[in-house]
């Protein structure tokens, strides 16, 4: 028998992670951006992640009420016990890879938080209220960089429309949702994902389409991480982020 | 008395002396604005490559409030880049020209940088030590003769004594904490002493340029005088946090109110100058590296922008 509370912490799994683990991803663009002015606006982006992951894991603790902190729920736990959808843990790639990964998971996060904001659970509404604007940046961001990529040179269309094609597989798990989920949608808690994904589908198609890009053809989607299946990539972003916990266990830093 | 019938130069001899501000648009000697143009771009490449030692942490913090302070801490410094970049472009050279200065090795970068950062502590040094010692001479070129620069100083101060408190903040953290943290905080603190008071550049006596920019007021204080004056601040803190300077030679001077400290190993230093630091050769590739593979998103944007105007 499924409590509300379990689902929620479930829940709370997914979101927090999915910051994180993108959040993540972009500070790897740190120092190496194609300029001065994308190099802090990635990290930004990044920033913004870490604070809705932050906010999240701090809530989850008195959810479950068991004296964690958000950096327990960080670099304590192990591969398997990761919730994010598989598309943030992708490798960053090139910049069209980043940005195209970028727009497709922050277009999602925007409807995403979009919904959420009606959420009758307290917290969740006001974090998606916090997070909306953030993420109204981000998708901002990154969907002006496929149109600049997909309408900019040959050489960069080529580049931006491979990138979308490549992660497309990956954007079904992002609507993916499990029986835990679903109680919690009847329950006016977490939003309606059929509607996020006909929302998404809009914004993509509006973007693709100013870019003059072709929306890959929905063929096998991948899945699994609601059950914290994931690629071989996320061990290894989790060996860097975790080794200092990892190897002194003891010490407070 | 500015007056109509000053020449260029008499104008410039007049703002110099009565520490008025040089701005763009003022004739100033030829020499005045290369020496500029050198040390604003080397100070602005500093803030770019000093992005490396500590992005190289940036993936590997041990909280997300150190990650986030972090980050944070690197972005401001692209920024201060940037100011500086702007700054100096005022002279007459764009960013791309001094970009391909840096690349091709014809500018330097505080040689600081050429140092690898091998444990967590080295975030608590670097901030300390390295933003210690350059905000004592950052806080000394708020006043230096040229506007652009005085003023890019006067924002960039405010940022950096935060990001030197916030290294502060680790070291103090890691020397109180167990057995393991408090060695790398001593380990930390020795490899980066040294080349840290090595950042205020030779000995006065050995400094050739210092003549003519104390002259023109860019510098306002020496070498020597700028590194007492953080050897002198900073003693106390090691103390204070039960850390060893790792100088045998240090002590107080009654007379002169000061330290005394060993000497420097400028041998040492000027091979790093020269390129044979443990990360020269890395840092460059690293940043030509960004370079090239941000070239053609460069080109797209353009494009782009100028298809839609």
């Amino acid at each position: 028998m499924m409590t509300q509370n379990e689902n929620l912490i479930h829940f709370l799994f997914r979101l927090g992670d999915n910051s994180l683990i993108l959040g993540q991803r972009l500070a790897e663009w740190c120092s190496k951006g194609p300029t001065l002015e994308e190099d802090v606006a990635l990290t930004n982006i990044s920033l913004d992640n870490f604070g809705q992951a932050r906010m999240i894991f701090s809530h989850l603790a008195e959810v479950e009420n068991n004296r964690k902190t958000e950096d327990d729920y960080a670099f304590r736990r192990n591969e398997r016990e990761f919730y994010n959808a598989l598309i943030v843990e992708r490798p960053i790639g090139h910049f069209g890879d980043t940005i195209a990964r970028s727009f497709l998971f922050d277009a999602f996060q925007y409807h995403f938080y979009k919904e959420l904001t009606k959420s009758n659970n307290e917290f969740l509404a006001a974090l998606a209220a916090k997070s909306l604007k953030e993420v109204q940046y981000h998708v901002r961001h990154s969907g002006e960089w496929v149109v600049r990529l997909g309408d900019g040179t040959e050489e960069s269309k080529e580049k931006i429309q491979k990138s979308i094609n490549d992660l497309w597989e990956y954007t079904g798990d992002m609507f993916t949702t499990d029986a835990k989920i679903d109680a919690l949608t009847n329950d006016g808690i977490a939003p309606d994902y059929n509607l996020i994904k006909e929302n998404w589908v809009k914004t993509v198609e509006e973007v693709l389409y100013r870019a003059t890009l072709k929306k890959p053809e929905d063929s096998y989607m991948q899945n699994g991480s609601l059950e914290g299946r994931h690629s071989e990539f996320l061990g290894h972003l989790l060996g860097d982020m975790q080794y200092l916990q990892r190897a002194y266990p003891n010490a407070e830093w | 008395m500015e007056n109509a019938t000053m020449t260029g130069q008499e104008l410039f001899d007049h703002k110099i002396e009565n520490d008025l501000k040089i701005e763009p648009k003022d004739w100033m000697p030829d020499d005045y604005r290369k020496h500029l143009q050198r040390q604003m771009s080397q100070h602005a490449h500093s803030e770019i490559i000093g992005m490396q030692p500590e992005g190289n942490w940036i993936l590997r913090a041990p909280s997300l409030r150190a990650k986030v302070i972090l980050l944070a801490k690197v972005q401001d410094e692209a920024g201060h880049g940037q100011y500086l970049y702007s700054a100096a472009e005022t002279l007459g050279k764009t960013r791309d020209e001094f970009i391909e200065e840096l690349q091709s090795g014809k500018a330097k970068y505080s040689s600081i940088f050429n140092y690898p950062t091998l444990s967590w502590a080295d975030m608590g040094a670097v901030g300390w030590l390295v933003d210690g010692a350059a905000i004592v001479n950052q806080v000394s070129l708020q006043r230096t003769s040229y506007g652009p620069y005085s003023r890019a100083m006067v924002k960039i101060c405010k940022e950096e004594s935060f990001h030197q408190r916030q290294g502060y903040e680790i070291m103090a953290h890691m020397a109180r904490g167990t057995e393991e943290q408090k060695a790398m905080a001593q380990d930390a603190l020795n490899r980066f002493w040294w080349p840290s008071i090595m950042m205020f550049g030779p000995h006065d006596g050995d400094s050739p340029r210092t003549g003519n920019a104390m002259m023109w007021k860019i510098k306002r204080e020496t070498n020597d005088d700028l590194r007492q004056q953080f050897i002198d601040k900073t003693v106390g803190q090691a103390e204070l946090i039960g850390l060893t300077i790792p100088d045998p030679d240090l002590k107080w001077n009654e007379e002169r109110g000061s330290y005394d400290f060993g000497e420097m190993d400028w041998d040492h230093f000027w091979d790093v100058v020269k390129g044979n630091g443990p990360c020269n050769k890395q840092r460059i590739k690293h940043h030509i590296d960004a370079h090239e593979n941000g070239s053609w998103v460069r080109k797209a944007a353009n494009a782009y922008a100028e298809k839609n105007g």
